[in-house]
């Protein structure tokens, strides 16, 4: 496909990621969802994929708008069945019945009875991705609880090897770098095979730029590959029906 | 700013998306043909509607205001309580527009704190604009240096009375100096809740449920949009102030709330209180993302022009976009704060002074001007 050309694509390996943990890092200076929205167009134009998307910041409407911009109809697709969204905006793990953990419980398995529905339909979806918006904001809801959000976490991960899906994640990392004890953050650097970071300029604002992305792809030693390259660095710059990416100075 | 071409409002796009929206203003859910739109809100770019902040200023550097179903924060300064100029024009807006509003402080009457809003200042047409004339005309008279025309030019250019006239319905210039008239304090739009002895948020959230749900008890033409306006949010005198994730949560279900409906919400809090942590996750939460800091150094004073007549600094970090995806870029995002005239608040851009020959002070060394908490300014 044409859109597989850029360097996003590049350093992704070319493809969509097949059973491989993705992690979305942002700050309050840039945010990183538009990765979030691309991606989620990308894995949608595939022949038979299916996705559970997971929004815990937005609702339906905000991405059916923006995605519809960039040409993916998210109402089509929901109706077609290659789209589960679950809108959590106020989800909360813990109620007056259950420890947070049973709420985390509930939200899993709600996930993998759709991942393995999609899996055994007679119509078999060849890639399935699990969505997550975001990270933080599960935490707030498992009230400060970060064990019981690895936890989730881990089961998702587990979840990918097993059933050959991918999880993309949104995370805020510069929540996680002013700690002293970045554990959530370290654990999901560790489980994840691809990393996305987006960052501002070191000079600032600019119009035409709107930051840089560092993409960390680990998976590429393993493939039969001669550069055998980990890190991309290059510059973005965020559209209404698309994204930019370009090396710095080389932008048309 | 790296590159030109930046732009003051967002751009328009030729073909829009009619908005069928969760808030009742869009023009597409309207039962009349004509756009019936309660007083104070107006419809921006992309079916947007947007309800003023109370400071003319502020309302175009964000692109029209304050986006209804957004929550703004201000991350207020530790020394200088500035933030609450923004909050009272805030509320006095919405008064005088007849919009409810709904007010938290973290003090035993909250009530007192209306005695403080400011009132519109009331004005003959043809006078407000001779008014302005003749002030460029003064400044025009004495000797003048080249930089200075800067502050002069885009902010002052004689807008034609038609233009006026939306804009002095939309937003209104408040004067400090006069308190707003007890009668419209007494309506019962207006509700103040204590944030100090409460345990835990669960009252406050309960208030700010019951007032969104009312706004939109009241049919499709005559609802009204709604504002909540909170200070200080974690302040140390509250009683749940250990709590973190209590009033994450609480930001969280409130955002959730205010999304689909037709309130703003203005959330001040000193972040200097919280962990780094916590405070990033604050900051995340917001649609809008404002700063308060009170004039750090003297040092600035050779750097900037007009500090004397200066109160503060406010910083623009985020600003809340409309079913987009594409971030707004401000051509700056610090202004200092002023008092015109001693009565009302005005935005200016920040004008660097030239470089001095003989002392040799350069623009390179405005780092040293960066303050303790480690943000350089953004001319």
């Amino acid at each position: 496909m044409a859109e597989l050309c850029d360097l996003l694509a590049e350093a992704m390996g070319h493809s969509l990621p097949v059973g491989k943990v993705v992690l979305i890092g942002d700050c309050v200076e840039t945010s990183g969802a538009f990765v979030l929205h691309l991606l989620l167009k990308r894995c949608l134009s595939l022949d038979s994929s299916f996705v559970v998307f997971v929004a815990l910041s937005h609702p339906f409407s905000h991405y059916d708008r923006i995605l519809r911009k960039m040409g993916c109809n998210l109402s089509a697709q929901k109706k077609n069945g290659n789209l589960h969204f679950l809108e959590l905006l106020d989800f909360s793990a813990r109620s007056k019945e259950n420890s947070v953990d049973d709420g985390f419980c509930k939200l899993y398995n709600e996930i993998r009875k759709s991942v393995e529905a999609a899996r055994s339909k007679d119509t078999k979806a060849s890639c399935v991705y699990i969505m997550i918006d975001d990270i933080s904001l599960l935490e707030i809801a498992a009230d400060g609880s970060e064990n019981d959000v690895l936890n989730f976490l881990h089961y998702c991960s587990t979840l990918t090897s097993e059933t050959d899906c991918s999880l993309i994640i949104l995370n805020h990392e510069d929540v996680y770098s002013s700690e002293d004890a970045p554990r959530l953050l370290a654990h999901l650097q560790h489980l994840s095979d691809i990393e996305i970071r987006a960052a501002p300029l070191n000079t600032g604002l600019a119009a035409d730029v709107h930051g840089q992305l560092t993409v960390i792809n680990k998976g590429l030693l393993n493939d039969d590959r001669r550069s055998g390259r980990r890190i991309w660095n290059f510059q973005f710059k965020v559209k209404e029906n698309s994204v930019e990416f370009f090396y710095p100075g080389s932008q048309h | 700013m790296a590159t030109g071409g930046g732009q003051q409002e967002r751009p328009t796009r030729p073909s829009s998306f009619s908005r069928v929206s969760s808030s009742s203003f869009s023009p597409a859910s309207s039962s009349s043909t004509s756009t019936s739109l309660p007083p104070g809100v107006r419809i921006g770019a992309n079916g947007a509607a947007f309800v003023s902040s109370g400071i003319p200023d502020l309302d175009r550097i964000l692109g029209g205001g304050f986006l209804v179903g957004s929550v703004v924060m201000v991350m207020e300064d530790a020394d200088a309580p500035h933030h609450l100029l923004l909050l009272r024009n805030f509320m006095s807006q919405g008064i005088v527009h007849g919009q409810s509003v709904l007010f938290a402080g973290p003090t035993k009457e909250p009530r007192s704190f209306l005695g403080t809003l400011p009132s519109p200042v009331v004005q003959k047409e043809g006078l407000k604009i001779k008014h302005d004339v003749s002030d460029v005309q003064d400044k025009e008279k004495g000797l003048r240096i080249a930089w200075q025309y800067k502050k002069y030019f885009g902010e002052q250019t004689a807008v034609d009375s038609h233009n006026r006239d939306k804009k002095q319905e939309f937003s209104s210039d408040f004067d400090l100096r006069k308190p707003l008239e007890r009668q419209l304090l007494n309506s019962q739009n207006v509700e103040c809740i204590s944030t100090q002895d409460a345990f835990d948020l669960s009252k406050l959230q309960n208030h700010c449920l019951t007032f969104v749900s009312k706004l939109s008890m009241k049919d499709g033409i005559n609802s009204n949009a709604g504002r909540i306006a909170i200070q200080s949010l974690c302040a140390p005198q509250c009683g749940y102030f250990e709590k973190d994730w209590d009033m994450l949560s609480f930001i969280r279900s409130l955002r959730a709330t205010v999304q689909s409906s037709n309130a703003v919400a203005v959330i001040t809090f000193p972040a200097s209180v919280l962990s780094n942590s916590i405070s990033k996750r604050w900051q995340h939460l917001a649609d809008t993302l404002l700063s308060i800091r009170a004039i750090p150094d003297k040092d600035l004073a050779k750097l900037l022009t007009g500090y004397q007549d200066m109160l503060g600094f406010l910083h623009v970090h985020k600003v809340a976009q409309f079913n987009s995806q594409v971030p707004v870029i401000l051509d700056a995002s610090t202004y200092s704060l002023k008092l015109q005239k001693r009565k009302s608040l005005v935005l200016e851009r920040l004008n660097q002074a030239p470089v001095e020959g003989s002392s040799g002070v350069s623009y390179a060394t405005s780092g040293s001007c960066s303050s303790s908490k480690g943000s350089l300014l953004d001319f």
